[in-house]
């Protein structure tokens, strides 16, 4: 569903993708890794298009992703995307924020959007944070609307760039509850990350990227457990053992 | 104070008829320059490069002329190029486009101070450029922009005294014309100062609220 085959992005002189080519299949749970600068970010923002890419091909099924294409609208709505810092509308409340892409972007009737992000809360136990502002809530609540936000979509996969990076350690624990459940329910999804309980857990398949290039991948046990590279095995010992 | 009281009595109709002019000047004058500031603005930002130097040369040109000159330059030039406006329509007029200027650089500082995760995030819900900034970018811009705009709002009541010397009968005038005929200068102009007073202190009030209110989400 989602493809990307020698995918190159600079920025100035710093090449930070350097000929990446994976894929994700439907259903899949894949998680990305590595250390910080990795352009584990970059290569996300490259499948939705908030970033551009200088040479390779991403496509999300079958559909080049071209940012300065008016197509990318509708790439966009069908793979959603949960940001490190929610980035959440503040001006709206919780029920608004979730209602705003079905509303404003699909122009689906409003009884029946309000109904759905009313569900969609409730799925990640806010059904009581409706009328609240993200302002009002704590950063795990604001990453669940984040979510419910997303999936009001009714995306065929969801891009999580470091979704508890910013979260308290106490708070990190109900959003990955939330995401446990979605990836039980069949969402596909990429997961970038620093959880690796999560990653050992959850995905399928786990990518290391390493300076812009993917050094390592395979079922989560494996390299997770007993990876092959050395700078994989290195990184692990950092984020398992700080 | 007696002869005070005897004044006021005498002149305030007259006044009071000058405020009603400086309320139509600067309402009118504040929603050109709301209008014009906003259209300066998203042209700046618009990154569209005609777009932006345009505005750009348009609000350094505006700022670097002082409002008098533009009042007089709109009321005694522009007849000889066939366009003639009332003394009232050239105050407007004026204090509108002069004022345009510094409200585009409000409404420009607000627009950028959003969060631009706030954009990307718009993005991704596959939101289009206009919709971003309708729904997004133009109501957080907004809650940034009202304390100066508020700030504007009073400042435009005062200078709203600068259409005098076009003839604009508004307060100021108003007050000079009776002071000169009449000699009471304490009287008059202890009154003119007042009625302004009556008319910004709301002003100020009002302004305050509106960014207590939205100055909390």
């Amino acid at each position: 569903m989602i493809a990307l085959e020698d995918v190159h992005k600079s920025f100035g002189d710093s090449e930070v993708l350097r000929g990446v080519s994976m894929s994700v299949s439907r259903g899949e749970v894949v998680c990305l890794i590595g250390a910080s600068g990795s352009g584990k970010s970059t290569l996300l923002r490259c499948i939705n298009g908030l970033e551009t890419y200088d040479r390779g091909k991403v496509e999300v099924e079958g559909r080049r992703v071209d940012s300065k294409s008016p197509a990318i609208r509708e790439i966009r709505a069908d793979v959603a995307m949960v940001f490190q810092r929610f980035n959440l509308f503040p001006h709206r409340t919780a029920l608004e924020n979730v209602m705003e892409g079905p509303l404003y972007v699909k122009k689906e009737a409003r009884s029946v959007v309000e109904q759905r992000a009313k569900k969609l809360l409730a799925r990640v136990g806010l059904e009581d944070k409706e009328r609240a502002h993200p302002s009002q809530l704590s950063g795990g609540q604001q990453q669940r609307v984040a979510i419910a936000r997303a999936l009001a979509m009714a995306p065929k996969a969801i891009l999580f760039d470091e979704p508890t990076s910013a979260l308290d350690p106490e708070l990190v624990g109900e959003v990955l509850a939330v995401m446990r459940a979605l990836a039980d329910e069949g969402m596909t999804m990429l997961v970038v990350t620093h959880e690796m309980g999560f990653a050992r857990e959850v995905a399928d398949r786990v990518v290391f990227l390493d300076r812009g290039a993917i050094l390592e991948e395979g079922p989560a046990s494996e390299v997770l457990t007993s990876p092959r590279e050395e700078r994989t095995r290195d990184f692990l010992r950092r984020v398992t053992h700080p | 104070m007696e002869g005070f009281w005897v004044d006021t009595r005498a002149f305030l109709p007259l006044l009071l008829r000058g405020a009603v002019l400086t309320v139509v000047v600067t309402l009118g004058a504040l929603a050109l320059s709301t209008v014009l500031g906003l259209v300066w603005a998203l042209f700046r930002v618009s990154q569209v490069p005609v777009l932006s130097y345009f505005s750009k040369g348009v609000v350094n040109t505006i700022r670097g002329i002082p409002i008098l000159v533009q009042l007089f330059y709109i009321y005694f030039v522009l007849p000889e190029f066939g366009i003639e406006l009332t003394a009232l329509q050239a105050g407007v007029l004026g204090l509108g486009v002069a004022y345009s200027a510094y409200q585009a650089e409000n409404f420009r500082a607000g627009i950028e101070a959003v969060d631009p995760g706030q954009i990307e995030a718009a993005q991704a819900l596959g939101m289009s450029r206009g919709l971003v900034l309708r729904r997004v970018v133009l109501p957080q811009a907004f809650r940034i922009a009202l304390p100066p705009y508020g700030n504007t709002m009073i400042m435009m009541l005062k200078d709203s005294s600068q259409a005098s010397v076009i003839t604009v009968a508004e307060l100021t005038q108003q007050g000079r014309l009776i002071a000169s005929s009449t000699f009471k200068n304490t009287s008059v102009f202890t009154l003119v100062a007042l009625l302004y007073l009556c008319m910004s202190v709301p002003l100020i009030l009002f302004a305050g609220r509106l960014e207590r209110k939205f100055g909390r989400k």
